[in-house]
């Protein structure tokens, strides 16, 4: 601070307009180059597509068979396995994420949170293809053995832990998305927590409430914007999760209640599939797919940031 | 201008010799990409001036590039489409290399070796017979106590050769499947789960007990799974070795142009689910230089890279339809 330019050189020096300038341009076009990469993906995946538009149409939707045989393409299981497996890991990964992100910073020992924290990170370092083999040796069989087995058991007058139980399911693929997504809605929430002002803090506690309440009222409620866009920020990737997925999966384009029956997701098929595909209408249809993944990750982000400002509306729910 | 680069390397050559390596570009099927590898890394021995770039990218992709020219030759796992066919701006020749089988691995206790025909695994497959002492399956192997225990299909997730050799089978032995499934590098399966690759095909069937599913023999080999012996057109029932195989190449029955199923021939001892896989090259090179050291290779490849074909699990084409390969190796025109 001791050497501030003198005011003249700040409003009249010409080599830091021009600077100026220069960088208003770099930084357009860098937001300029973000865009037009996502319009040129689309356009490309339109182009790629074009034979299967104007064969299915709208159609392509709605339709559930997947037949490379016959030539006969519908994307709907697809779509439904993708959403299923991506709310399925939501809602294991958004309550867990934001219980270490609290642990972490509200009540864990400060000699223990950088340790715990840097784990957590090296869990978003571990390669999906490493998920998906662990899957399969690890964690399939025992979902199929115990987990599964339970829920059965206990919860089996649901339709969605019904019929039989091959290990491979939606649910599993589900839990292997949700450990994926884990880290990244764990840390952004852990830097939302640590951004709410302890001001908030002291204020609940000034006012006599107990940790729990301080958690909930000054903390939770302030940060929970953000922590919201954090289960966005995790949803996003599940979206798109490809290698882990279909390994544990199933890969089978059917729509089931079941939560133990296998599934298939619009990113494990593209890349199933697209090796081989030698048909034009086949290769049109897996394009196609493409562009119904796009669109739906846009789709489901405009959805979050609308009810964003419905449903959690502006206040940030300070103690007042 | 590529002429005039031609004719300045040829004015040059004789000062700059054969220092510069020529690279020639493959892509296609991954099936048989460990034996090309083998192949490329030996005939560098023969002749150091070439050099080969091969990329499994797929047999979709080796068609496709093919076609656009991208490379100088492609690889596929199944001949191509006639619709395909007539996308090539010139006449596009199938030479096919070696062949493989596919096995049918599966998980029951205590591992008893199994003998099935066609139409039974065509309805396992089917999801008709869906247990393991079903009279279909215990009819066959009358020494083994078969359990009363679900069948858990499984079938790859991903589109492959394998998958191919194996739908061509079943739609041989079953009009039911033909006319239900039909044969593709990817179908709309019936009945099961889906792994990707041999290798989640093979770990799917370790893990779940009562499964069956297919994988490549070398990989089978490889991972010392348990495989089943099928009955082949003869009644004969066939444990998959690389000979067996070779005897379904050598009774198969093939066209002029090489576009041939060999599932299900007529030999006595010929293993029934098998295939070959295709090299695709024009026959006319447009490069001269490339034209002529592709075609030196692939006449060293059917005379002395046949030969390492068994040691990776591959069957080598018998020696009439290796001359008949030779023969168009030898027509190809630079």
């Amino acid at each position: 601070m001791s050497t501030l330019p003198s005011s003249d050189h700040l409003l009249t020096g010409s080599t830091s307009r021009g600077a100026d300038a220069a960088f208003k341009w770099l930084a357009f076009a860098g937001a300029v180059v973000v865009v037009g990469l996502i319009v040129l993906v689309g356009g490309e995946l339109y182009a790629g597509a074009r034979l299967a538009i104007a064969k299915f149409g709208p159609g392509f939707l709605v339709h559930s068979k997947w037949d490379p045989v016959t030539d006969e393409f519908g994307a709907l299981p697809f779509i439904f396995g993708t959403l299923v497996s991506s709310v399925i890991a939501l809602l294991i990964a958004v309550p867990l994420g934001v219980a270490a992100a609290l642990f972490l910073t509200e009540l864990a020992p400060f000699w223990m949170r950088q340790p715990v924290v840097t784990v957590i990170e090296m869990l978003a370092a571990v390669p999906s293809v490493i998920f998906g083999l662990w899957g399969i040796f690890v964690l399939v069989p025992w979902l199929r053995d115990h987990l599964f087995v339970w829920l059965k058991h206990s919860l089996g007058f649901l339709p969605l832990f019904q019929g039989p139980i091959y290990g491979v399911s939606m649910l599993a693929g589900g839990i292997i998305v949700a450990i994926m997504i884990l880290p990244i809605i764990t840390s952004v929430s852990r830097e939302i927590l640590r951004s709410v002002p302890n001001l908030q803090r002291e204020a609940a506690y000034g006012l006599g409430a107990t940790r729990w309440e301080v958690i909930r009222i000054a903390v939770l409620s302030y940060a929970s914007r953000g922590i919201f866009g954090a289960a966005i920020l995790g949803l996003g990737r599940a979206l798109g999760e490809t290698m882990a997925v279909t390994m544990v999966i199933g890969n089978r384009p059917e729509i089931s209640a079941s939560l133990f029956a296998p599934g298939y997701t619009l990113a494990s098929v593209i890349a199933n599939e697209f090796a081989e595909a030698t048909s034009d209408l086949y290769l049109n249809s897996l394009f196609e797919l493409g562009l119904v993944l796009l669109a739906l990750t846009i789709l489901v982000n405009v959805i979050a940031q609308a009810m964003l400002k419905t449903v959690l509306g502006g206040a940030s729910g300070k103690v007042q | 201008m590529k002429k005039s680069l031609l004719s300045l390397a040829a004015v040059l050559g004789f000062t700059l010799t054969a220092s510069a390596q020529m690279l020639i570009n493959g892509a296609g099927a991954t099936f048989p990409q460990p034996i090309y590898t083998k192949w490329f890394d030996e005939y560098t021995k023969v002749d150091p001036s070439v050099r080969f770039n091969y990329q499994g990218i797929g047999s979709g992709g080796g068609q496709k590039q093919i076609l656009a020219e991208t490379v100088d030759f492609g690889a596929s796992d199944g001949p191509m489409s006639d619709e395909n066919i007539a996308k090539a701006s010139r006449t596009l020749w199938h030479i096919p290399t070696v062949a493989g089988a596919v096995v049918v691995t599966y998980n029951l206790t205590g591992d008893p070796k199994l003998k099935l025909d066609g139409p039974t695994l065509a309805g396992i497959f089917l999801g008709t017979i869906t247990k393991w002492n079903d009279p279909a399956i215990a009819g066959q192997n009358p020494d083994v106590k078969l359990p009363d225990q679900d069948i858990v299909v499984v079938h790859r997730s991903d589109g492959s050769g394998t998958s191919y050799i194996f739908t061509d089978y079943l739609s041989s032995v079953s009009p039911e499947w033909k006319a239900k499934v039909g044969k593709n590098t990817a179908v709309s399966w019936p009945a099961g789960i889906g792994g990707k690759g041999n290798a989640g095909v093979a770990g799917q069937v370790k893990q779940s007990p009562g499964s069956i599913g297919y994988v490549e023999l070398a990989y089978a080999h490889q991972n010392k799974l348990a495989f089943a012996d099928m009955k082949n057109s003869s009644g004969n029932y066939i444990t998959p070795t690389v000979d067996a195989v070779v005897q379904a190449l050598a009774t198969a029955n093939v066209p002029d142009d090489f576009r041939f199923s060999m599932v299900n021939p007529p030999g006595a001892q010929a293993y029934p689910i098998a295939g070959a896989t295709w090299l695709l090259v024009y026959a006319q090179q447009k490069d001269p230089a490339k034209g002529q050291k592709l075609v030196q290779f692939l006449k060293w490849a059917f005379t002395d890279g046949e030969k390492l074909a068994p040691d990776l699990d591959y069957a080598p084409l018998p020696d009439a339809l290796r001359q008949r390969a030779l023969d168009r190796v030898n027509s190809i025109k630079y």
